[in-house]
């Protein structure tokens, strides 16, 4: 030992054995307090691990809580935001932009027949529409049947069936033909006898064989197959979008409707004019007059020209998404205009858009996943007492370590700060282990059950954010308890 | 060289309440404390040994009476000046010294240092840290923790620690209590060089009269008074 101190002699200028007191403040100090301020909380990180890794099992219980409720909210969010996205794809595969023009709602002998019970649409509506309508994209026409269509020995009566022109397609989301090709404006224009079928109807009709070039009959009518569009599925209503059959719509209109009477939706008015509550006319077959007939209100209101067409729905689709509402307000004024709408009169069409309908179903998701997370909150909530209640037994046994603490020169924010920063690295730490397992939850899920999940890093920065003021807020009052002991009392206890 | 006392102690009164009892432990002690002096207390068990040196470093509060320590009043000192004081101006090495468990003597005697200001790096810590405790005699020891480590090696362990902060005054409640007479011999040449070449003041408690002969001068407590002292 004497040995030691004269080597030490021989190094330092000053008798002195050991470098006493030669820590004044210097310039060199204040500029190494600048450069290291992390330094004192780096070292509180590192003497709060070693706290808790000297009782891993305690620390894993204690911060279990925090484990399941982050692991939930991890698991509900992704899991909530991957059926949205299928709801958002699935509304989409109705036709993204989608708006449905309603010919109005007939009134005959004071009864309301309700919306699309008039016909008062025209083909003419149509070229209003792309011509007037800027934020409106295409726009088809569509005479609707439900009637028998055979081919060979095998009937089939398709869910949809429709008669519109081309870009019928286009405005429905079908982008792509599985075989064959489209009808064209030409067929529309000389009325030609050909349709394109849905994957159902080749399986039912076809048995699954390709049908292109083949005929099928249609009240008789013959009528060749020229396209098989492509798979679509169950829409959002669970209603197969694959059962559809499209023809041009003069085609349905003049050919397969008008050659025989009663196989089309008729015009209402003829049968609501003798008796409107008939059984026959809850499906009703028989078309018997091609022309509108206006009520006699709406004659004398707006003399016009007899029309001798008219369609059952025109489907539009607006340029974009966020210009839906524009292109409502542009077709609800160019129809009013070719329709001799005045103000203040209703008018006689009705217009249709998907955006309600995605915020029903986006709503009632929405619903979901929030009510899971209150409850995903809740058990944070029970995991932070946990917290609370490990940090206060944490203190009241480390009494005597607090008091040398104390005894040493740790000042009672010294101390507050190493118990905070134990409770939220216990936090943070539950909470890695929750997104992990979370992620692994959500994981098995989609690969288990097929649900779609979709990761989500915002519902991983939010679990981090909410860790950390649990830790804060449950870890507070402990450590402030803590930081509150009297040096000679803590060193004292037993 | 400094005209004052680093020590002045006047009429200080201890009264401990346990319920409505209020012990009496000191009973006005007045005292003084040279710069650089090495004293000696000493007294029968439970005469208040212990109370007055923990009053003497700060860590209790007296109930009556004042004390200046380096021409500073304390007694006005509020709970976090009083915390820095014990950081950077006192060295205390309790009766049963206070080692945390499960940390290292390295880590033990590098305690202090976590509350220091300017704060050092790590390296630097451990520099200091291993150099005391090479000083103290437990180079090869520097890892172990206390419960593998003899009475006599925990002492010297609380000895580095608190000399870690290079204090001016050194408080020791019985450092030689737990060491055999060699290795106790050693100890107090360690004081004896401290004392002669940093000057650090030292006030060491203590039952033993060899140990008191080191010192300068020995005063003697009784029953909660100065009974006395010797030199
Ligand atoms: N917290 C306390 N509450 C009540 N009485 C106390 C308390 N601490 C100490 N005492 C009493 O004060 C008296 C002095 O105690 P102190 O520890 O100062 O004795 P000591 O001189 O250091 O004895 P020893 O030589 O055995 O260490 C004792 O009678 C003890 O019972
Ligand atoms: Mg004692």
């Amino acid at each position: 030992m004497t040995k030691l101190l004269t080597t030490r002699d021989e190094t330092m200028p000053q008798s002195s054995s050991l470098r006493w007191a030669s820590d004044v403040s210097s310039p060199k100090h204040t500029f190494r307090r600048f450069v290291f301020r992390w330094r004192p909380f780096l070292r509180l990180c590192v003497t709060a691990t070693h706290a808790l890794r000297r009782n891993v099992l305690r620390s894993l219980l204690t911060t279990l809580g925090i484990v399941i409720g982050i692991m939930s909210v991890i698991a509900i969010m992704e899991i909530g935001q991957g059926a949205s996205a299928t709801l958002g794809e699935s509304i989409q595969s109705m036709g993204s932009n989608l708006i449905i023009v309603m010919p109005g709602a007939a009134s005959a002998g004071g009864i309301e027949m309700g919306a699309g019970t008039m016909p008062t649409l025209t083909p003419d509506d149509v070229n209003a529409i792309l011509t007037e309508c800027p934020s409106v994209l295409a726009a088809a026409p569509s005479v609707q049947a439900r009637m028998q269509v055979v081919h060979g020995s095998k009937n089939w009566v398709p869910a949809t069936m429709l008669g519109t022109t081309p870009s019928y397609l286009a405005i429905r989301g079908w982008n792509s033909l599985d075989e064959g090709e489209n009808f064209t404006e030409q067929d529309v224009r000389n009325a030609n006898k050909v349709c394109v079928v849905g994957l159902t109807i080749v399986k039912e009709l076809f048995d699954g064989q390709s049908p292109i070039g083949k005929s099928v009959r249609i009240n008789n009518v013959p009528i060749r197959v020229i396209g098989v569009l492509g798979r679509k599925g169950a829409n959002v209503m669970g209603m197969d979008q694959d059962d559809v059959l499209l023809t041009p719509w003069t085609t349905m209109k003049n050919r397969v409707s008008a050659s025989t009477l009663g196989s089309v939706n008729q015009s209402v008015l003829t049968s609501s004019a003798n008796g409107v509550n008939s059984f026959g006319d809850a499906y009703p077959r028989s078309f018997i007059e091609l022309y509108t007939t206006p009520t006699a209100t709406q004659m004398m209101n707006t003399p016009r020209p007899q029309r001798l067409t008219n369609v059952d729905q025109i489907f539009a689709s607006a340029v974009s998404m966020e210009r839906i509402e524009t292109a409502v307000d542009e077709i609800q004024q160019a129809l009013s205009r070719s329709h001799n709408i005045r103000d203040g009169q209703v008018d006689d069409f009705n217009l249709r858009n998907m955006t309600e309908l995605t915020k029903m179903f986006g709503s009632t998701t929405t619903l979901m996943t929030n009510l899971l997370l209150a409850i995903a909150m809740i058990a944070l909530l029970v995991g932070g007492v946990g917290i609370m209640n490990i940090m206060l037994v944490s203190v009241t046994e480390r009494t005597r370590e607090i008091g040398l603490r104390m005894a040493v020169g740790a000042k009672g924010r010294d101390i507050l700060a190493q118990f905070l920063v134990e409770a939220v690295l216990l936090c943070l730490f539950g909470a890695a282990i929750g997104i992990v397992l979370g992620r692994g939850i959500s994981i098995a899920v989609s690969k288990l059950a097929g649900w779609p999940v979709a990761a989500s890093p915002y519902a991983i920065l939010a679990s981090v954010g909410v860790s950390l003021i649990i830790g804060i807020g449950f870890g507070f009052y402990p450590a402030w308890r803590a930081s509150k002991l009297d040096p000679i009392d803590a060193l004292r206890y037993e | 060289m400094q005209s004052h006392n680093i020590i002045e102690l006047n009429n200080v009164v201890k009264t401990y309440q346990r319920g409505d009892v209020a012990i009496p432990v000191l009973k006005g002690v007045s005292m003084e404390v040279a710069h650089g002096e090495m004293v000696a207390l000493m007294g029968a068990s439970g005469s208040g040994k212990s109370t007055l040196l923990n009053i003497l470093g700060c860590i209790d509060r007296l109930s009556a009476g004042t004390y200046w320590l380096d021409a500073v009043d304390v007694t006005r000192f509020s709970k976090d000046e009083l915390a820095s004081l014990r950081n950077s101006k006192l060295g205390f090495c309790f009766q049963n010294f206070h080692l945390q468990p499960r940390m290292s003597a390295l880590d033990n005697a590098m305690l202090p240092l976590d509350y220091r200001e300017p704060i050092l790096s790590r390296k630097e810590m451990v520099d200091r840290a291993s150099e005391l405790l090479e000083l103290v005699g437990l180079a090869d020891r520097m890892d172990h923790q206390p419960s593998q480590l003899s009475g006599g090696q925990q002492q010297r362990v609380a000895i580095a620690r608190a000399l870690i902060n290079r204090p001016r005054l050194l408080l020791a409640d019985e450092p030689t209590g737990a060491l055999d007479s060699k290795t106790s011999h050693e100890i107090l040449e360690l004081f004896e060089q401290l004392h002669q070449d940093v000057g650090l003041t030292m006030i060491l408690v203590t039952h033993d009269a060899e140990v008191a002969s080191h010192a300068k001068r020995t005063i003697h407590v009784r029953d909660g008074l100065i009974a006395g002292s010797s030199s």
